[in-house]
């Protein structure tokens, strides 16, 4: 408004205070949002969840332990052999299933709102295949018989995959720039890529040894098998640079959903935030998949799912890493457990429940476009 | 000086002064090497109502993307109340311009409350998103465009009419005095221009806002800007009041058009009737 009574002068009165409908607020000192309880409630019971299946998950193995006692071992309690299966040993794979399951949803997340397209997410575009060329490269050419070795190759994959990642987004920007960035073009580029990289692997694996080879082919199909603390923490520290800024700019993400010339008039730096948001889920899903291996369709499915619980018009990034950490344990409780003794990679499970989604995704969107 | 001062010193207070509030000078536009606007000069008085004019492809929508730094000029300069735009932060404009892009998009599902909620943008930071200064503004602005009922609507379930009326009323909560439209009434049926341009003339005549607007329609941007600007290739041909600029020989010049203009029985102003290849003798 053009004088803004209001703007100097203390707030008015509760009384006064006239209402929107649909946008009730909550306010704190000079803080204020606007209350989305159905936002609330999806992450609550996501985060409830998430703490039950991940005592679940703790609990299986060869010492089972029940659901309560694993509990009242992460409150503090619990015997020592109990403390030293639970906190050293079981603990780190399912952080690490978290970790990187919302690492890969708030990727998936950033960039589907960027690019106002579903199908932009960094498992499809070939993100997650850069970095899989990169650390399959380290795993096969560093090997058991490669130049590098024993501990150099352990911090080489990681680092690798982010590389790779890194390069790849680059890449698949130039190669899809045309005067700017138009999402339909960057998903075609990108699922080339996609498909390029993924040959380049698999002739990579052909020159490796056996043993090599076979590793790699675990990491692939995405694992947390063995994961250990010294898989926590890079994972963790990534998150803890890379979350800040994306949750900061989750406020510009929504004005990035109207187009740029509207973004502008809004008052949004466009090229800036955007390169920003973009750079963090391209580092989120490149430590994700250095840490665990491409573990697919956490990124495509999981915003669109979270979208939809919330009813919001685009995928709301908390709710989405709540229920990218969710979907990551669940299919890591059911890859240890669901086949008997037969151990399958995570990303096995992930792929099974995502494929059928994204066939849904591409009917629907066709469907769109005839309508 | 703060964004809150700034907006105050370049609102309503100095009505009636000739000062322009947005100034092109040798103005050069171009998309690459395709150069669609040179050496356009134009001034935006304090509370005027500007309709631009012109064929397809003449410039005007570039030229009101220039004017709300959406597109930067090649040569010479756009002035906000005095000042460079290009200097000025995103933010800062933000706060005192407004601009409604030609056929805006949003994505499907979103609530009308949340989209004119968008327009407090400039006035927010990440630790408040929804201050009751932002209430206020908003509500207001949902009023002003009989949107408060349909708040709790998604887009895709509103008419084409009132589907523009939401974007609007997120330019109003925007709170800015100066107001930059491109084609507002694409897409519309009569009944919902008229609605849309009445809208306008109400903000102008009730808040003393300050627009500029592309329209196609000549008779109602005749009825309804104080002053018309007519483009052709980059170049504006005529401005001023529109019983001055639309004429009989502007027609011919700037849209190839053999047209009789008489006056409109409703108001008085200019209005356009095409003779047509039917009916030329």
């Amino acid at each position: 408004m053009t004088t803004e009574p209001t703007t100097q002068t203390p707030s008015p009165s509760v009384a006064e205070q006239v209402r929107v409908p649909g946008r009730p607020a909550v306010r704190l000192a000079g803080a204020s949002w606007v209350l989305r309880l159905r936002m609330l409630a999806v992450a609550v019971v996501g985060l409830a969840l998430l703490v039950l299946v991940m005592a679940v998950n703790i609990g299986r193995g060869d010492f089972p332990i029940s659901v309560g006692e694993v509990l009242q071992v992460l409150a503090g309690g619990g015997t020592r052999a109990q403390q030293f299966i639970v906190l050293d040993l079981r603990l780190p794979r399912s952080l690490t299933g978290v970790l990187v399951g919302a690492a890969l949803a708030l990727a998936g997340a950033i960039t589907q709102s960027i690019t106002r397209n579903p199908l932009a997410t960094p498992d499809i575009v070939g993100i997650t295949a850069g970095a899989s060329v990169a650390a399959v490269s380290v795993i096969v050419v560093g090997g058991s018989y490669g130049a590098l070795s024993g501990p150099l190759a352990d911090i080489g994959v990681p680092v690798a995959g982010l590389l790779g990642a890194f390069g790849t987004a680059v890449a698949v920007t130039l190669l899809a720039w045309k005067r700017g960035i138009e999402s339909y073009r960057l998903v075609l580029v990108g699922i080339a890529t996609h498909w390029l990289l993924l040959s380049v692997t698999f002739w990579l694996l052909t020159l490796g040894d056996v043993t090599d080879a076979g590793r790699a082919m675990i990491w692939l199909t995405g694992s947390l098998s063995g994961r250990g603390w010294e898989h926590v923490q890079p994972v963790a520290l990534a998150l803890l640079v890379l979350v800040p800024p994306a949750l900061i700019g989750s406020r510009v993400l929504g004005a990035l959903q109207f187009g740029d010339d509207t973004a502008r008039g809004i008052g949004v730096r466009v090229t800036p935030a955007r390169a920003l948001l973009l750079v963090s889920a391209v580092g989120l899903a490149g430590v994700a998949t250095a840490a665990a291996g491409p573990v697919v369709f956490v990124a495509l499915a999981i915003p669109q799912i979270a979208m939809r619980l919330c009813r919001t018009a685009q995928p709301p990034l908390i709710v989405s890493a709540v229920l990218g950490a969710l979907l990551t344990v669940t299919a890591d409780l059911l890859a240890r457990t669901a086949f008997g003794g037969a151990e399958l990679p995570v990303g096995v499970v992930t792929a099974v429940l995502g494929a059928p989604y994204l066939m849904y995704l591409l009917a629907r969107r066709y469907r769109e476009v005839r309508a | 000086m703060t964004a809150v001062s700034a907006v105050n010193s370049g609102g309503i207070v100095r009505s009636g002064s000739d000062e322009a509030r947005l100034r092109a000078e040798a103005l050069r536009l171009a998309y690459g090497e395709n150069v669609v606007v040179d050496g356009l000069d134009l001034d935006v008085l304090d509370g005027t109502v500007t309709a631009v004019i012109g064929p397809n492809g003449c410039g005007k929508s570039t030229l009101l993307r220039a004017l709300g730094r959406l597109l930067g000029p090649q040569g010479g300069q756009v002035l906000l109340d005095g000042k460079r735009i290009d200097r000025m932060s995103t933010k800062e404009v933000a706060r005192i311009l407004g601009v409604l892009p030609q056929a805006p998009q949003a994505p499907e599902g979103l609530t009308v409350a949340d989209l004119v909620a968008r327009g407090r943008h400039p006035h927010q930071r990440w630790y408040r998103q929804w201050s009751s200064d932002d209430e206020t503004a908003v509500a207001e602005a949902l009023r002003k465009t009989g949107m408060l009922e349909f708040a709790e609507r998604t887009l895709d379930q509103l008419s084409g009419g009132q589907r523009q009326r939401a974007w609007i009323s997120m330019a109003l909560a925007q709170g800015t005095d100066l107001l930059l439209l491109d084609e507002p009434t694409t897409y519309l049926d009569l009944a919902h221009q008229v609605d849309v341009l009445d809208l306008v003339q109400q903000l102008h005549a009730e808040l003393g806002r300050t627009v500029v607007m592309v329209l196609h329609d000549l008779n109602l941007a005749a009825r309804y800007a104080d002053r018309l600007v007519a483009m052709r290739d980059g170049k504006i041909v005529a401005e001023g009041a529109p019983g001055d600029v639309l004429t009989e020989q502007l027609l011919r010049d700037v849209f190839d058009l053999d047209a009789r203009v008489v006056p409109d029985p409703v108001a008085g102003t200019p209005l356009v009737v095409p003779i047509g290849s039917r009916h030329r003798t």
